[in-house]
C-alpha cells in the first residue's frame, strides 16, 4: 500500500513540475515584456517614429531603420514567394519517388537548418560582390529570401497535402490537366495554409539580425531607401547598434524600438494564427 | 499546344525546386573557396592547435580553439537548462494536461519561438545579466552564463513542441497497456512512452543543439567579443558567430586575411550544423519507418 502512495505522490508532485516548466517561459517572457514596456513606452511617439537617426539620443528615431525594414519585407516577399511555392508544387504534385526526389528533400531539410548567419556569408559573396549589388536593400532581401526558402517550401507542401486526394480525383475526372487541377482546385483550397506558412517566413525575415549585419546593412543611414539600390538599415540593426552603445538614453531608445518590432512580428504571428484556425475549420 | 504548355509549366516548377541545390552548392562553394584562400596563408595545423585568436591584432594568432570553446560553452549552458525543462513541458502537454490547456498554451509557446533574437539579447545583457550579478558577485557584464541561459528560454519550445509530437505519436495501445498494469501516469511516461519516442526526443534535442551553435545576436550582444578557451560560464568570451558579427561591422577590406578570417570560421560553424543537421534527417527517417 505504501508504495503505492509513494507513487501517486511523486506522480503529483511531477504534475505540478510540469505546470512550473510550462509557465516559467511565458512567465520570463512577461516579465521581459514588463521591463522594456516600462523603459520604452515613455519613449514612443510620433516624434520618435518619424525621425531620423541622430548622435543625440532624445533626438533620434527609427524612420530610416522601419522604412528599411519594410523595403526588404516587401522584396524579400516578391522573390521568395513564387520560388517557394513553385518548388512545394513540383516536390508535391510533379516529383516522382526517386533519386531527384529524396535529395531535393534532404537538401530543403539541410537548408532549414544552416544557420542564418551562414547565409548572410553566401549573400555577401555572391550577391553583394559577384553581382555588384552593392550593400543594397536588393542584396539584403535576396539574401533573406534564400534564408526563409526552406520554409515557405515546407508550409506550402503541408498546406497542399492536406487537400484531400478526392479533390485530384474529381478534376481529373472532369478532363483537366495537371497544371490545370494544381492552379483552379490545389492552390485556392490550400491558400490558407499558404498563406500562414508566408506569413511567419516574413515574421522571421522581419526579425533577422545577422545575415544583414554581414552582408553590410549599415546602422546608420541618413536617408530612407527610394531604390532597390540603396543602402539600407532595419529595425533590427537600429536596437543592435543602440544596444551597443553606452550611454542610457540609447538604451532606452533600443527598449522602444522593441516595443514596435514586437509590436510587428506578433501581429503577424497573429494573423497567421487566425487563417490556420479559418482554414483549418474549413478543411476539416 | 496545350501539352507543351503543360511540359514548359512541369520545367519552370523543377528549376524553382533545383534552385534549392543550387543555394546548398552555393553555401559549400563561398565557404570553401575563401576558407581555400584563408590557408593558403595559415597553416591548417595552427588553425586546429593554436590556443589564441588574435587577426585583427598586430601580432596574429588564428587559433579557432578559443571561439570553438565559446560557441560550446554557450550552447552547452542552453543545453543543460532547455532539454529538463523543454521535455517536463513536453510530457505534461502530451499527458497530464486538459485539452483545453493544450490548446492556449501551445501557441502561446510558440510565441517563445517567435521573439526575435535581438531582442533576447537586449533581454539577457539588461535583465538577466543584472539579476544573475545580484548573488553571484564576479560575474562580468559579458558572460556565458547569462547568453547561454536566454539561449536557452529560447529554444525551449524547439524542445518542446518536436518532443511533443514524438510523444503524440506513440500509439494509445502502449498507454492502455501501462495503465492496465497500475502504473500512474509518471510511471508509464518515464518508463513506456519516453523510451517508446526516444528517437523523435533525441531528434529535437539533436536539432536545439544545432540551433544554439548557429545562434548569433543573443551571444554578439550578451556573452561579449573576447575569444578565450576558457569553460568559466562568469568572464566574457566570443563565439565563432559572434566573431563574424565583429569583423562584419569593422572596415575589413574585401580580399584581405583579416576578411576571410570570418570564411574559415563560418566553415567550422557550416561543418558542424551539417554533421548535426545529417545526423537528425537520418534518425528522423527511422523513426518514421518504425510507426508506419
Amino acid at each position: 500500500m505504501n508504495n503505492i502512495k509513494a507513487n501517486r505522490l511523486k506522480d503529483q508532485i511531477f504534475k505540478v513540475w510540469g505546470i512550473a516548466c510550462t509557465l516559467l517561459g511565458l512567465v520570463l517572457l512577461a516579465i521581459f515584456i514588463g521591463s522594456i514596456l516600462i523603459d520604452g513606452l515613455q519613449r514612443i511617439d510620433w516624434d520618435f517614429i518619424t525621425s531620423l537617426p541622430s548622435r543625440k539620443a532624445e533626438r533620434a528615431g527609427i524612420y530610416t531603420a522601419l522604412m528599411g525594414s519594410v523595403w526588404v519585407l516587401v522584396l524579400t516577399t516578391i522573390i521568395a514567394l513564387p520560388l517557394g511555392i513553385a518548388a512545394a508544387i513540383y516536390l508535391e504534385e510533379y516529383a516522382k519517388k526517386g533519386r531527384l526526389a529524396s535529395l531535393l528533400e534532404v537538401n530543403i531539410s539541410n537548408l532549414a537548418g544552416v544557420p542564418s548567419i551562414i547565409y548572410g556569408l553566401l549573400g555577401l559573396e555572391i550577391f553583394v560582390r559577384v553581382l555588384e549589388m552593392g550593400s543594397s536593400v536588393l542584396a539584403g532581401s535576396f539574401t533573406l529570401a534564400l534564408l526563409i526558402l526552406p520554409i515557405v517550401i515546407v508550409s506550402t507542401r503541408e498546406a497542399i497535402k492536406a487537400v484531400p486526394q478526392s479533390v485530384r480525383d474529381g478534376s481529373f475526372a472532369l478532363g483537366a490537366s495537371k497544371w490545370q487541377t494544381v492552379a483552379r482546385q490545389l492552390l485556392p483550397a490550400s491558400f490558407g495554409g499558404i498563406l500562414t506558412g508566408v506569413i511567419l517566413a516574413l515574421s522571421r525575415a522581419v526579425g533577422e539580425t545577422a545575415p544583414l549585419i554581414v552582408i553590410g546593412a549599415l546602422a546608420y543611414v541618413p536617408f530612407a531607401p527610394e531604390s532597390p539600390m540603396d543602402e539600407f538599415s532595419v529595425l533590427p540593426i537600429q536596437i543592435f547598434n543602440w544596444i551597443s552603445r553606452p550611454k542610457h538614453g540609447f538604451e532606452v531608445n533600443a527598449a522602444a524600438a522593441i516595443i514596435i518590432l514586437l509590436l510587428i512580428t506578433f501581429l503577424m504571428n497573429g494573423i497567421a494564427v487566425y487563417f490556420r484556425n479559418k482554414w483549418q475549420k474549413k478543411l476539416g | 499546344m496545350r501539352k507543351f504548355k503543360e511540359v514548359l509549366i512541369e520545367k519552370t516548377l523543377l528549376t524553382s525546386a533545383l534552385i534549392t541545390i543550387l543555394v546548398t552548392l552555393g553555401i559549400i562553394l563561398v565557404l570553401s573557396i575563401e576558407a581555400f584562400n584563408f590557408f593558403r596563408e595559415v597553416s591548417i595545423v595552427d588553425f586546429l592547435t593554436d590556443t589564441q585568436w588574435t587577426p585583427l591584432f598586430t601580432e596574429k594568432h588564428f587559433g579557432i580553439m578559443p571561439l570553438l570553446s565559446g560557441t560550446l560553452l554557450t550552447s552547452f549552458i542552453a543545453i543543460v537548462f532547455a532539454v529538463p525543462v523543454g521535455l517536463t513541458i513536453s510530457i505534461y502537454i502530451s499527458e497530464y494536461a486538459p485539452k483545453s490547456f493544450r490548446k492556449t498554451i501551445k501557441p502561446a509557446l510558440e510565441l517563445l519561438a517567435a521573439v526575435p533574437t535581438v531582442v533576447y539579447g537586449f533581454f539577457a545583457l539588461t535583465v538577466v545579466t543584472p539579476f544573475l550579478q545580484s548573488f553571484i558577485p564576479g560575474l562580468s557584464g559579458f558572460n556565458s552564463l547569462s547568453a547561454g541561459l536566454v539561449m536557452g528560454i529560447m529554444i525551449i519550445p524547439f524542445i518542446s513542441s518536436l518532443s511533443e509530437d514524438a510523444l503524440h505519436a506513440v500509439p494509445n495501445s502502449l498507454r492502455e497497456a501501462a495503465y492496465g498494469m497500475g502504473s500512474t501516469k509518471l510511471q508509464n511516461a518515464f518508463r513506456v512512452l519516453v523510451p517508446a519516442a526516444s528517437s523523435g526526443i533525441i531528434v529535437s534535442i539533436i536539432l536545439a543543439i544545432s540551433r544554439a551553435i548557429g545562434e548569433t545576436m543573443i551571444v554578439a550582444i550578451a556573452a561579449g567579443q573576447q575569444p578565450r578557451l576558457t569553460m568559466d560560464p562568469t568572464v566574457p568570451v566570443e563565439t565563432i558567430t559572434a566573431y563574424i558579427v565583429q569583423v562584419s561591422l569593422g572596415d575589413v577590406e574585401h580580399g584581405s586575411l583579416e576578411y576571410r578570417t570570418i570564411f574559415a570560421a563560418g566553415i567550422t560553424l557550416f561543418i558542424f550544423t551539417f554533421l548535426l543537421n545529417t545526423l537528425s534527417y537520418r534518425i528522423r527517417k527511422k523513426f518514421r519507418e518504425k510507426y508506419e
